[in-house]
């Protein structure tokens, strides 16, 4: 039986690392799957709550997770075409129009 | 040291390594699959927990589905490799050492309060997949309907973002 806690430190890393991959790549579809990491450190804390307080909410919680991964990925993978066809780069610092 | 505490270590050494290695790797399709490796081993650590159906949706809807997409996009975009540039190296100045920051406020938040968890743990709580079933279609049943119509507005801004422009 593997402490609960030690699942929680490993998602704790997960999400720093996902935080971490998040601020240092400059490439828009690797910063979108930073995202889809930090969702899965998420993830991995809900089933280690489910399983220590012996409730399955959290595993439901889970699937609702995924689900809306699913919708964000279609949604944000349709957006990088967009900026692609738009820009012909996939290098975020060349999308500024919002930049001051 | 127990079965289940080695199968855990190894997992989640697998899982630290493909998302370090996500970070490190400059070509996307090599993040990509890097990506793949931390979803897989997290499978099996939620098969550990007792999960299975968890298990199985991870493999198959984000080991599956979600990295297929990732990787249709990559090379459909022919995506190559990333450039460093003065504004990255700031980021890691600055970024790297509030994310470890980040890591650790939030490991000794957990450890402070592994007593109140310890506490309510009790057996290896199996989790029956009817049991989830039942929990999904009777307590969740309106979140789960409203998630079809999450879906179906996905789809339809999928398909308008990413139709050629005289199509629209």
């Amino acid at each position: 039986m593997v402490p609960t806690h030690y699942y929680l430190i490993l998602s704790a890393i997960l999400f720093g690392l996902g935080v971490i991959a998040f601020v240092f790549k400059r490439n828009i579809i690797t910063i979108f799957m930073s995202i889809e990491l930090m969702l899965n450190a998420v993830n991995l804390a809900f089933v280690a709550f489910s399983q220590a307080l012996n409730k399955l909410d959290g595993q439901v919680f889970v699937l609702f997770v995924i689900v809306v991964a699913a919708a964000e990925a279609a949604v944000g993978l349709g957006i990088i075409i967009m900026i692609v066809r738009n820009r012909q780069t996939l290098n975020v610092e060349s999308v500024n129009l919002l930049k001051l | 040291m127990n079965v289940p505490l080695i199968v855990f270590f190894v997992l989640a050494a697998m899982c630290i390594i493909g998302a370090v290695s996500l970070i490190l790797q400059r070509h996307p399709i090599h993040s990509a699959l890097s990506l793949i490796v931390v979803m897989i081993a997290l499978a099996g650590l939620y098969l550990l927990m007792g999960a299975e159906f968890v298990a199985a949706v991870q493999i198959i809807v984000y080991g599956g589905a979600i990295m297929v997409l990732f990787v249709f996009v990559i090379m459909l975009l022919n995506a190559g490799l990333e450039e460093r540039t003065n504004v990255s190296k700031l980021a890691g100045i600055a970024g790297v050492p509030l994310a470890v920051a980040l890591t650790g406020f939030l490991a000794a938040a957990v450890a402070r309060s592994q007593d109140t968890v310890q506490a309510a743990t009790q057996t290896g709580a199996t989790a029956p997949t009817k049991a989830l079933a039942n929990l999904l279609f009777q307590d969740f049943v309106y979140p789960f309907e409203l998630t079809s119509f999450l879906i179906l507005v996905a789809i339809l801004g999928a398909i308008v973002l990413a139709a050629p422009r005289g199509e629209r």
